[in-house]
């Protein structure tokens, strides 16, 4: 008789011990391999789409509400900004490039987000289908939004007002799908993309009541932030300081911001390393108290394969033996549920898209001024009207 | 055969323990009786080479132990010591063939399942080859542990207090299989026992065929102070 097939036999006279120990195992190796995925899936997913993103210029108001949606696209944003103001500051030899995000509308809960063709080029965004846009009302489909809300290259669509679903309308001033990305795992993926003019043409036609009130609303465009990145490192110690000295504006770093959100959330790295230990202490300890009981609960039947003859190298073979296929039996409950898991993530979006529409995430609507008077409430922004 | 003289054991607590020489030829039947902690055990350990004596000299089925060394004496005991435990140990998760394929593991030696039927067979059990130990009666399980202790042929069969909680029947027919399974394989028997039941048997059943020795170890008069 072979050793493991003694070890295999020993290992199943006690079924439900067996399973328990190999449940436990797996669970505690499961927990650490998961909290290590999800820490650099999270950071990753942050890092991707804050690579390059230096500074973020916006309204005044909370840096990290400000972070969280020019950035991520997840909270609603601090308020707009002049596009005079900002046009000055892009001449700030400081800086290497500004991308202006506008935002006010969505569909089906996916913001319509007004930009330049740089913020696709600043993603690496390549096209799956169609094309970028070239005039003002053509939008480019995240690849999560086209293949949620079903819609496809020439297909026209009609934003609403707010950032969440349910908002008014914009019959008017229907869009046209011209294209559609790649999915990136950016948050690319979950926006429907278009020209900063769009959104200006959108909520002008909607507001204006004649044209020379059209004129004034030209004069005093919009945008909601901007995404900056610096010529030089240097630029870091001076230009947020003159953002928030000398203009309306604020100015917010994504890193310091991130960093904190994950400290306030308390799941900065360390907090997942203590706990990972706690957890590998635990599975540790379990292996240990597996070994410990099959020598206490037989050691009676261990003295006697002495009795027999075996040498302790024999003996200690055997229990070893318990240990690997208890060890072999684990790893293939963890590869089954790594099978599990890939399925589940091939079905699922990336881990970016999960991130916003997993989560449920209640976004309040809208930022324009110009729409503040065309709500009935009268709030402006931050009313659910 | 075995031959002790001057044999003494100390335990690592320091008392030492001295035993009565013994010398008898092959194939005779050895009753080593006494009270509990008289040194049966320790007798037994040392008799299988489990322990080293600390003086005298001991030799079993012509192997002079005390100086086989520690690997050397796990080989010669699977040969030549086969062991009938007070507890049968028979291991549950083990089918009878299984139970006696691990005594051959044990031994080191390839899995011979002719010779595992042989052996049940001598001992009528051969056709309870399949079956789990909790499917067995007391006296099947003893006859199986039994053809465990004599399935590689060894030279001496030591048997520990084979006749503990059984009724004065069984532990007469116990007994009996011992000493004709003893006889059948021209084994050393020594039976372990504080049964006074057993010495009578023995009379009875083997009397003028095998030579018949009785050493008796008291606790007092065995236990020497250190």
């Amino acid at each position: 008789m072979k050793t493991l097939a003694l070890s295999w036999r020993y290992l199943w006279s006690r079924p439900l011990g067996a399973t328990l120990n190999v449940l436990l195992l797996s669970l505690g190796l499961a927990s650490i391999t998961f909290l290590l995925l999800v820490s650099a899936q999270l950071s990753r997913a942050f890092d991707k789409d804050l690579a390059g993103i230096d500074v973020v210029v916006g309204a005044k108001g909370s840096p990290m509400q400000l972070i969280l949606s020019g950035v991520f696209q997840l909270d609603v944003p601090t308020g707009n900004i002049s596009l005079k103001a900002l046009t000055a500051l892009s001449a700030n030899p400081l800086l290497a490039s500004v991308i202006p995000i506008s935002l006010g509308d969505n569909l089906g809960g996916f913001r319509i987000v007004g930009t330049s063709h740089a913020y696709l080029s600043h993603y690496g965004a390549t096209l799956a289908q169609g094309r970028v846009w070239d005039a003002p009302m053509q939008v480019v489909l995240g690849a999560s939004v086209a293949r949620k809300l079903g819609l496809q290259v020439g297909q026209p669509f009609v934003g609403s007002h707010g950032l969440g679903a349910g908002g008014h309308a914009h019959g008017d001033n229907p869009y046209t799908v011209v294209g559609i990305l790649q999915a990136s795992g950016s948050v690319l993926d979950r926006l429907i993309v278009t020209d900063t003019a769009s959104v200006w043409k959108v909520h002008e036609d909607y507001t204006a009541v004649d044209d020379e009130d059209r004129k004034i609303m030209e004069d005093e465009r919009e945008v909601t932030m901007a995404l900056i990145r610096y010529k030089t490192p240097l630029a870091a110690m001076r230009f947020p300081r003159l953002v928030n000295t000398t203009t309306e504006m604020q100015a917010a770093a994504p890193a310091v911001e991130i960093s904190r959100l994950l400290h306030m959330l308390g799941i900065g790295t360390d907090v997942l390393r203590a706990f990972a230990g706690v957890l590998l202490l635990t599975a540790g300890l379990s292996v240990f108290i597996a070994l410990w009981s099959a020598v206490r609960e037989r050691r009676s039947d261990l003295a006697l394969l002495r009795m027999l003859g075996a040498p302790p190298a024999r003996i200690a073979a055997l229990l070893l033996g318990e240990a690997i296929t208890r060890r072999a039996l684990v790893a293939s409950v963890l590869g089954l549920g790594g099978v599990v898991v890939i399925a589940t993530e091939r079905i699922g979006a990336d881990a970016n898209s999960r991130l916003a529409n997993g989560v449920e995430i209640h976004l309040m609507p809208p930022c324009f001024p110009e729409c503040r008077a065309a709500c009935p409430c009268g709030r402006g922004r931050g009313c659910a009207a | 055969m075995i031959r002790a003289s001057h044999l003494s054991y100390a335990y690592p607590g320091g008392a030492t323990i001295r035993f009565p020489d013994l010398d008898v030829p092959q194939g005779a039947v050895v009753l080593m009786s006494g009270p509990s902690g008289c040194g049966k055990s320790t007798w037994l350990a040392l008799t299988a080479a489990l322990v080293q004596a600390t003086a005298g000299t001991l030799i079993v089925a012509r192997q002079d132990l005390p100086p086989l060394g520690k690997m050397a004496a796990d080989a010669w005991r699977a040969r030549s010591i086969g062991f009938l435990p007070q507890k049968l140990h028979l291991s549950a998760a083990l089918t009878v063939t299984q139970n006696l394929a691990m005594a051959q593991w044990a031994a080191g030696q390839a899995q011979d399942k002719q010779r595992i039927h042989a052996a049940l067979a001598s001992l009528d059990v051969a056709d309870l080859a399949q079956r789990k130990p909790a499917q067995l009666s007391g006296g099947q399980a003893q006859r199986v542990a039994l053809a465990r202790a004599v399935l590689l042929q060894p030279r001496v069969i030591l048997a520990d207090e084979p006749t503990a909680s059984l009724d004065d029947e069984a532990a007469a027919s116990a007994i009996r299989l011992l000493l004709q399974t003893a006889r059948t394989h021209g084994a050393t028997l020594v039976i372990a026992t504080h049964d006074g039941r057993v010495a009578p048997v023995i009379v009875q059943a083997d009397a003028g065929q095998a030579a018949f020795t009785s050493m008796r170890l008291e606790r007092h008069a065995a236990q020497v102070s250190a």
